[in-house]
């Protein structure tokens, strides 16, 4: 019982929806208390302050900032996201090999610690910057203004933001994308966009990576891809193997599309007012 | 634990609250969680303990108050309680309800002195 506000007996606990640990107050409300009495009133009359902020609000703002430059320079950005392992950083390799001559590529890449895949993804010929997150579980888009101006990133290119592996919590984290993409390795598992559903709800795309090892699988792909669209019914999927190059056509298609459209807008916002271009 | 850095985040809160509006010390932060929001309480909770060490929150009572998740249907329309965001609409049974509300995470008050 919370020996704080009275609301020890007949207080409901909430179980398998979402709210663990929560429990409701006389007036309805659910709270979520240290230990009981953690929150005991003192003695003193109090002076209270209303706040009303949001915790990303300053996240937020960078990434606005950050989107405002890139649909200023007409450059396509996206923010990969998977579980470690999933084999992004060979995927962005293939990807900026098959894109060679034909679009600028940079990357930023987000690790918790080592240069290794920015000097992978320099070894494929691209212009990456490494960001080292140290405790940190996730890219920022105050990181990513930091990277930005020191990659400065030629307009009209396309930016890959792969950000360290996690499925958790960059979900929360706006870096100022176009889009986020979450890369599955179809040697994770079907069932993940429910086991993680607000990364598949916060993404556009899917792209199941792998797909080379399928024969070897039990991966039941319509069913993964069944339980990505519960989360998001308009999630785009893409299917690749970053090793044997099937799919990667698709994939790079998809890119190309999206840069040449970022590219365009930015020259009709630069164009004289009232021309359509 | 991005609870860490959102932690920081309520303590950025607070030193810009405590520059407009002068106050020593805090005792209680009411902080509204959408049962949505990928927030753990327990992990919240200790994020806020170690960040609020050596700042005016040091010690400060963490209230952590739950908005409950709410979506709205995109096939159907009807609005209703979303406790997890793959959960089916109860009117028709579609998926990928929109959330409305239990999303956000915000200070929503300060007891201060």
């Amino acid at each position: 019982m919370c020996t704080t506000c009275g609301c020890g007996d007949g207080d409901t606990r909430i179980e398998g929806q979402g709210a663990e640990g929560w429990h409701r107050h006389a007036d309805g409300t659910l709270h979520h208390h240290a230990q009981p009495g953690a929150h005991a009133h003192g003695a003193t009359d109090p002076r209270r302050l209303r706040i009303e902020q949001d915790l990303l609000a300053a996240n937020d703002a960078h990434a606005a900032r950050n989107r405002a430059r890139f649909a200023h320079d007409g450059i396509f950005a996206l923010n990969l996201v998977s579980s470690p392992g999933s084999g992004k950083t060979t995927l962005l390799c293939r990807t900026i090999q098959a894109l060679r001559g034909l679009l600028p590529v940079s990357v930023i890449e987000g690790d918790q610690q080592t240069r290794r895949d920015a000097e992978r993804i320099r070894a494929a010929g691209a212009g990456a910057l490494q960001v080292n997150t140290g405790k940190g579980c996730h890219l920022d888009a105050h990181m990513v203004s930091h990277a930005i101006a020191q990659l400065d990133p030629a307009p009209g290119s396309l930016l890959l933001i792969e950000n360290v592996g996690n499925l958790v919590c960059p979900a929360a984290f706006d870096l100022g994308e176009a889009h986020k993409v979450v890369v599955l390795s179809i040697t994770e598992g079907e069932d993940k966009p429910l086991k993680y559903p607000d990364m598949f709800a916060a993404a556009d795309v899917m792209v199941l990576n792998k797909i080379d090892l399928a024969p070897h699988l039990s991966f039941d792909e319509a069913a993964c891809i069944g339980y990505a669209r519960r989360v998001n019914p308009q999630i785009r999927v893409l299917r690749t193997s970053a090793t044997t190059g099937a799919g990667i056509d698709a994939w790079v298609d998809w890119l190309a599309a999206g840069a040449r459209a970022a590219a365009r807008s930015a020259t009709q916002r630069a164009g004289p007012r009232g021309v359509v271009a | 634990m991005h609870e860490l850095s959102l932690a920081q985040s309520v303590i950025e809160i607070i030193e810009n609250a405590a520059a407009r509006d002068a106050f020593a010390r805090v005792r209680k932060v009411w902080l509204e969680v959408g049962l949505l929001s990928c927030v753990e309480p327990d992990a919240m909770r200790a994020s806020f303990e170690a960040v609020s060490r050596d700042t005016r929150a040091e010690g400060a009572v963490l209230e952590l108050v739950a908005v409950p998740g709410r979506g709205r249907c995109p096939s159907c329309g009807t609005l209703s309680a979303l406790a997890a965001r793959e959960d089916a609409c109860p009117s028709c049974g579609g998926y990928g309800l929109r959330p409305v509300a239990g999303t956000g995470l915000r200070v929503r008050e300060l007891e201060v002195e």
